[in-house]
């Protein structure tokens, strides 16, 4: 009778354990264990950022492949969502009598808010994951090893151009789809209606702002550099042979975007303090 | 008397709970060819990458040309792996490079010598290993044995005093294999390299090997000549040449 009770006891302790274990404490335990992990590697990254020597070409080459090759999928992107917006936006203002306000309102979403975003969003997807399996493949192949017995500093080579590139081609990239989209805004206005394209520009260029524009472009380094940071660090840090390359391409547009929308918040946030 | 140019002195590693590494004691000479064999996960890569510091031991000494790895800092140890080569099992060619900015890539710290001198460095690698027409082809246009040669070609290119193989057989033809087992003979004679060749190919142990240690359970169990080793009484160490 004793030894079955002490067996019950014994397979309802391991089960205690095996529930907060896998159900709560593991997820955060593992959580808190990436933070710090990813932190680390956020460090490095300022730390071989100013040590000589500097990997220029490879930085001129990855801002051409992360920013040049972004161009055409984001003119797109940006060119539609001008358009949709517009159309989008119409009857809602017309219920009010508020036609005229269109370009202005417009203007105002897609610089302050939905370019940046959107093009942010849609970087994450084609570089984020790029750069996740391009690394991952990479580490399973054994070429960053290669590349370290050759005496070549991997992470410098590989994660801090691409970091910078990506830092400083998302930004540029924001603000060709922004004028883009205005332009797609401009056709959407007139697919109704028969505004000049002067008349629309000054509209547009009379309502939006220093504090419109200019905080809507700096979050953007933030976020070119959170996509990169994340990408390259899922990348450089799989494991698992192919099945991690899928990961680390997966896992780097989830929690690009994610943070995409976090630092957006924060933006947002301080933004409005400041502007008070 | 003859130069050590390697040595192992009480090499562990573990990781987590499995012991990979118990104990490990080796010398290399120069010039000569230590063939490593052993089983699938014995430990034999671990070993090798211990010696270029791609791997941390947990104990023991690892000297390579007179520098002890654990110890070294960064940049002198990246200065030590000039001297080092390298080839990977899978070969390890850079993928979104051609196969003459994959053996360009070594040389990126000798700036100060003419495009001239470093084609011609790119030309003679290639030509070592008998490849020179593939110079702008990319890896993925290359065959199995084709890339472990241009990977080798990278591996010269520094003209290394120690070359590193893992497993340079693995994964080709008994014919490609023996090429490229005659190929590290001709490279040991040629420069008078030391090398470490991983290997459970019996073809390639026979061809290149000066010496062979068998690795059993993260311990070196015995050494000796692949005659030697080939007459052992031991059944475990006789499987090997069956």
């Amino acid at each position: 009778m004793s030894i079955e009770i002490k067996v019950k006891d014994k397979v309802n302790k391991e089960a205690e354990n095996n529930f907060s274990e896998n159900s709560f404490v593991k997820p955060l335990k593992d959580f808190f264990e990436e933070m710090t992990l990813l932190t680390k590697f956020a460090f490095r990254f300022f730390k071989e950022v100013v040590k000589p020597p500097y990997e220029f070409n490879e930085f001129v080459k990855q801002s051409y492949l992360i920013g040049y090759k972004s161009f055409p999928l984001v003119a797109i992107t940006g060119l539609i969502m001008g358009l949709v917006l517009t159309i989008q936006s119409r009857p809602t203002l017309a219920q009010f009598g508020a036609e005229s306000w269109l370009p202005a309102m417009v203007a105002v979403s897609i610089v302050r808010e939905i370019g940046p975003v959107i093009t942010a969003l849609i970087f994450a997807g084609k570089v984020g994951s790029g750069i996740g399996a391009e690394l991952a493949s990479m580490k399973v192949t054994e070429q960053i090893d290669a590349m370290e017995v050759s005496g070549i500093n991997p992470f410098k080579y590989l994660v801090v151009t691409r970091i910078i590139s990506a830092t400083f081609m998302l930004p540029i990239l924001v603000v060709a789809a922004n004028a883009i989209s205005l332009y797609g805004a401009y056709i959407g206005v007139n697919i109704e209606g028969n505004v000049s394209f002067l008349l629309f520009f000054s509209q547009v260029f009379e309502k939006l702002s220093f504090t419109d524009v200019f905080p809507a472009i700096i979050k953007t380094f933030f976020f070119g550099f959170a996509v990169a940071l994340i990408s390259c660090y899922k990348g450089y840090n799989s494991n698992k042979g192919t099945e991690g390359v899928g990961k680390a391409a997966n896992s780097a547009v989830v929690f690009s975007s994610l943070l995409i929308f976090i630092l957006d918040m924060v933006a947002v946030q301080l933004t409005s303090l400041f502007s008070k | 008397m003859e130069t050590i140019v390697a040595e192992i002195n009480n090499l562990k590693k573990s990781f987590g709970n499995n012991d990979v590494l118990k104990d490990i004691s080796l010398k290399i000479k120069k010039g000569e060819n230590l063939v490593v064999l052993g089983k699938s996960g014995s430990g034999k890569s671990v070993l090798i990458k211990c010696l270029v510091g791609l791997i941390e031991p947990d104990e023991g000494k690892v000297v390579l040309l007179g520098e002890n790895i654990p110890e070294l800092k960064i940049e002198k140890l990246n200065l030590l792996r000039k001297k080092v080569g390298f080839l990977f099992q899978s070969a390890a060619l850079y993928d979104s490079m051609t196969v003459r900015e994959n053996l360009e890539f070594p040389l990126r710290d000798l700036k100060s010598k003419p495009k001239k001198e470093i084609d011609q460095l790119v030309e003679e690698a290639l030509r070592n290993v008998g490849l020179e027409d593939v110079i702008d082809k990319m890896p993925s246009e290359l065959s199995g044995g084709m890339r472990k040669r241009v990977g080798l070609a990278r591996t010269l290119i520094l003209k290394p005093e120690i070359i590193l193989y893992d497993e340079p057989t693995t994964g080709l033809d008994p014919i490609t294999s023996k090429e490229i087992s005659n190929l590290i003979l001709d490279i040991q004679k040629k420069y008078n390299t030391a090398s470490i060749i991983i290997t459970h190919d019996m073809e390639c142990a026979r061809i290149t090997a000066n010496r062979m240690v068998i690795l059993k359970n993260g311990t070196l169990i015995t050494e000796g000549t692949f005659k030697e080793l080939s007459e052992s009484k031991d059944e475990w160490i006789h499987s090997f040449f069956k």
